[in-house]
């Protein structure tokens, strides 16, 4: 593989911008990378012309110096992104072959800010799934294997599993990923990249396939927390066609970076011990703990009471605004349509049955039912109040402290199939992720180390609403101590 | 009360009426989406990709459908929630692109409030209040179309999206006329705040009507609820048939199912379209995508201010003026109208006068001729012109009748009119003496038995002398000189 497809955002941009290459080599560079990598399934579509047709226009830019952030950076985009005239299927059959006539908010303004695209990439089916494995295209395979000698085909994590492989594995050196419950920090964690969910509201929504409407963020995945850094500024935007969206400016995150923690105190919350998390995510925990401390900060500890009910919280309100969001995907307009044997309803019912995979069916039927006259109060209501109750949690945490350190999921990457049979098993992944979904909060995996078996760990951090600077800032010294610069031996 | 009774072999029966008006909200764009609402245009020339809830678009209310709604609470002197929310319906329908309506359910706009009608409108104290329980915004749906194709159906999504106002009422209504005097008067109050055209035709308007009947007095009975009925003699046709159909049903012994039903206005009957157990779960939550609508001050002030002079107020004024109960009460019960005569009285016209004249001869005319007030050849000031020129004596009431069939064929000005045609009227003495002194002479049979004490022989010589002056002698005038000659 070229040298090209090891290097950082942050280290493309500036030999870009000297010269020492051009962007069309970096396209072409990652789009070799791309076809050579189809063993991992981590693109749904390929899109080298896109790639090189932004690149040139990079060259083109760059002798004029009307270059862009992210001129001459080639990108992969999550599936479920809206991206014009290239399918964007979210993971679905339903919608198979769908190619819209408009670009997300979030994939416009990379578009805009220079960025090419390498491809559509591979996640779980609607983003409903830690592992990758709810695609329609299939399990996205991770580009890291155990140190065993077996040649067991692990999970990259999910949803954004493509997202993850594709960073991993050299094949973009950045992407988009989104994030409801988890679905960017834990593939992150698992894969050995670093990926941040900003506050809920940061990143427009429009143009992406809802999940949950209340949840979903988008957040960029890459190799370091400054290439996260240059990411998110050119995703976020205020965006008055999102009525959730924040009309606060784009910080200059990147500008902003410190490793210095000197006065920053780190709440480490005792709910997150939780029975049965392997010694050595305790352990990861315990050196990030004395990571941030030998940045300056103060370590305290701090409860978050009401931990223990985030899951079957977020199992409740996720589904249940699934269930209506998925509502449209009826056959009627794009997308698939089975027509049944004779009247609408059977359309309806063949469409879905045909278009929609397992989990996503499990998932709208969980919806629906807490919903159901009957059941709504004692679901979906209290579920909404529980999910007060842990806002309050983190508002109470955040007097005592200005960020929050825990790991970011409660194993290393499993094997395929390991975990499918038992939904409750594979939920339980993102017990640490939740709580930080259902409070809006920005949220941050950044890697650690490797475990005994190889595979890379995840360290956790929770910054105040709107303080993504601050979890930036925490991951950039975990990052430095870390010194994590392990790579998955190249295999496929 | 009212006295309207259904006569039933077990005795009288009263109805109770409450009625669920949607009322399309009067803007160039949608509730949550920039597209177009212009009724009649090509199907689905408008349409945005929101209203055909392509994967990832999101609503984003729209200001002004909003101001609309708070202003017509407003006119309804009903309660403005300072938050409100939006919340999801579900349901599955080719004609709903996404699943479901957005509306109101848990946290609506517009809280309680009330329309007061009038039971006889010549009587300004047989007033009724109808309580308004609440309104709610709420997403029309599309439409199917099912004569396109042999097989298949249509869908056009022009109206998917559309501003709905839900103007909810209280059972508070216990007979056709009374639901017929509450719908116009909605109508004419949402036609003059400006935020629904009603227009019951083209759909813009069109009403659910709750029915039940009750002993007089009595517990109250079942409901049942009649979907979309499009014109005010078509609820009243509902309620009238529905009081029966229920009290026959319940004197044979049946019971009345909580049910939707549909009205055939062919066969003037309601028929089941979903029973009480096909209702469907709607599965409201709400809308995620959304945040709550909380509105400041200064928004409510403006929406306060551009609230114009309303029904009730202005035919206060007009009575105010010398306008009889009944007169006030028709010229402000379309806002046209209204606009039209209050057009007039700022030309200078006597209040009195002028409504006599516009109730009586300008409605006249426009009826005659199938004119709506707004396709009216004659302007206020025009009109005011013709009754000036009766008020200060240039013509006379007869010769203004004439001029003004002249206006309606011509569109030339009354003074012009009377100028051009010589329809003067005259106080010529002179001329008047000569024409009195023929018809004395040529009736002095009459004149003897009128000085012997026939004394309504006088309007005789009034019409004599009117006709010989072609109708332009002033009548004050002749009447002078024919007793002044009579003796």
């Amino acid at each position: 593989m070229s040298e090209l497809t090891l290097k950082t955002i942050t280290e493309l941009r500036e030999g870009f911008r000297a010269g020492d290459f051009s962007a069309r080599e970096i396209a072409e560079a990652f789009n070799a990378a791309v076809a050579a990598a189809r063993s991992l399934n981590a693109f749904t579509v390929e899109t080298p012309d896109l790639a090189l047709a932004a690149a040139d226009v990079a060259d083109r830019d760059r002798t004029t110096d009307a270059l862009k952030p992210l001129s001459g950076i080639p990108l992969g985009i999550k599936d479920l992104f809206a991206t014009e005239g290239v399918d964007s299927t979210s993971g679905s059959n339903i919608l198979k072959g769908f190619k819209p006539t408009y670009d997300s908010t979030v994939s416009g303004n990379l578009k805009k800010a220079g960025a090419g695209m390498l491809g559509k990439l591979n996640m779980d089916e609607f983003a409903m799934g830690s592992s990758n494995e709810t695609s329609a295209y299939g399990p996205v395979i991770s580009p890291w294997k155990r140190n065993d000698g077996g040649n067991a085909a692990l999970t990259p994590g999910g949803s954004s599993g493509g997202s993850a492989a594709a960073v991993a594995a050299g094949l973009a050196p950045g992407v988009t990923g989104t994030d409801t419950g988890g679905s960017i920090r834990q593939p992150a964690a698992f894969t050995g990249i670093s990926g941040i969910k900003p506050t809920y509201g940061r990143c427009s929504r429009w143009g992406i396939v809802a999940f949950a409407s209340s949840l979903d963020q988008a957040g960029p995945m890459a190799r370091t927390v400054r290439d996260c850094a240059i990411m998110l500024e050119a995703m976020a935007s205020f965006d008055p066609k999102d009525a959730t969206s924040l009309n606060l400016p784009v910080p200059q995150w990147e500008a902003g970076l410190s490793s210095d923690l000197r006065g920053k105190k780190v709440g480490i919350p005792k709910e997150y011990r939780i029975d049965g998390v392997p010694a050595e995510i305790n352990a990861i925990w315990d050196q990030g703990i004395e990571w941030l401390k030998d940045a300056g900060a103060e370590v305290v500890e701090i409860s978050l009471p009401h931990t223990k009910y985030a899951l079957p919280t977020y199992y409740i309100i996720a589904p249940a605004e699934a269930s209506s969001n998925l509502a449209r995907y009826d056959g009627v307009r794009y997308g698939l349509r089975e027509l049944g044997t004779r009247s609408l309803d059977d359309m309806y019912a063949a469409t879905r049955a045909a278009g929609f995979g397992a989990e996503v069916k499990r998932r709208i039927m969980i919806g629906t039912y807490v919903l159901s006259a009957g059941f709504y109060d004692a679901y979906f209501t209290k579920a909404q109040k529980v999910r007060t109750l842990i806002k309050r949690d983190f508002t109470e945490a955040f007097k005592q402290c200005d960020l929050i350190l825990t790991p970011t999921a409660p194993s290393a990457a499993f094997g395929l199939q390991e975990k499918m049979s038992d939904p409750l098993a594979m939920y339980l992944n993102d017990v640490f992720a939740v709580p930080a979904s259902l409070a809006g909060l920005p949220a941050m995996s950044v890697p650690g180390g490797l475990d005994g078996q190889g595979l890379p760990l995840g360290i956790h951090l929770i910054g105040r609403e709107l303080d993504e600077q601050g979890v930036l800032n925490a991951g950039l010294a975990i990052e430095e101590r870390a010194g994590f610069n392990h790579r998955p031996a190249r295999w496929w | 009360m009212s006295d309207y009774r259904i006569k039933g072999s077990t005795g009288d029966w009263e109805v109770v009426v409450g009625l669920e008006v949607h009322a399309q909200v009067v803007s160039n764009a949608k509730l949550f989406s920039g597209a177009a609402t212009a009724f009649g245009a090509e199907p689905n020339s408008q349409v945005s990709l929101v209203d055909a809830a392509m994967p990832g678009m999101l609503p984003v209310p729209n200001r002004e459908c909003i101001r609309q709604a708070v202003r017509t609470g407003m006119a309804l002197d009903a309660v403005i929630n300072r938050w409100s929310r939006f919340d999801r319906k579900n349901y599955f329908y080719a004609d709903l692109p996404q699943g479901y309506q957005i509306s109101q359910l848990y946290h609506p706009l517009v809280g309680p409030g009330e329309v007061e009608i009038l039971l006889d409108e010549k009587d300004e104290n047989s007033t009724k209040q109808i309580g308004i329980e609440r309104i709610h915004v709420e997403q029309d749906a599309g439409k199917l179309m099912h004569d396109q194709h042999p097989t298949m159906s249509y869908v056009d999504l022009n109206r998917s999206g559309v501003a709905l106002m839900e103007i909810v009422s209280r059972p508070d209504m216990s007979s056709p006329a009374e639901a017929g005097a509450y719908l116009r008067k909605l109508r004419a109050i949402l036609r003059y705040v400006g935020s629904c055209d009603g227009n019951m035709e083209e759909g813009s308007m069109r009403a659910d009507v709750n029915v039940s009947v009750r002993k007089i007095g009595g517990e109250l009975g079942t409901r049942t609820e009649t979907k979309n009925v499009n014109s005010v003699r078509f609820v009243m046709a509902v309620i009238e048939h529905e009081a029966r159909r229920q009290v026959d049903l319940i004197e044979e012994g049946g019971v009345v199912a909580q049910e939707t039903r549909l009205y055939d206005p062919d066969k003037n009957v309601t028929r089941t379209l979903r029973s009480k157990e096909d209702a469907h779960d709607y599965r409201y939550f709400p809308d995620p995508d959304l945040l709550p609508l909380e509105l400041d001050e200064a928004f409510l002030e403006e929406c306060r201010a551009s609230l114009p002079e309303l029904p009730d107020a202005k035919r206060k004024r007009f009575e105010g003026l010398g306008i009889s109960a009944y007169n006030a009460s028709v010229l402000t019960a379309e806002v046209e109208t209204a606009r039209w005569f209050d057009g007039l009285l700022s030309s200078g016209a006597e209040p009195k006068q002028a409504s006599n004249w516009t109730v009586a001869e300008l409605f006249g005319a426009l009826n005659r001729t199938g004119k709506s007030i707004d396709e009216c050849p004659i302007s206020p000031d025009e009109a005011a012109e013709l009754l000036k020129l009766v008020a200060d004596g240039t013509i006379s009431g007869t010769i203004a009748k004439q001029v003004f069939e002249i206006m309606l064929e011509t569109g030339d000005a009354p003074s012009k009119i009377v100028e051009e045609r010589g329809l003067k009227q005259t106080s010529d003495t002179g001329a008047i003496d000569a024409e009195i002194d023929k018809i004395l002479a040529a009736n002095a049979d009459k004149v003897a038995e009128y000085q012997s004490g026939k004394q309504q022989l006088f309007g005789f010589f009034v019409g004599q002398t009117m006709k010989a002056m072609a109708g332009k002698a002033n009548p004050g005038v002749v009447n002078e000189r024919l007793r002044a000659k009579l003796g």
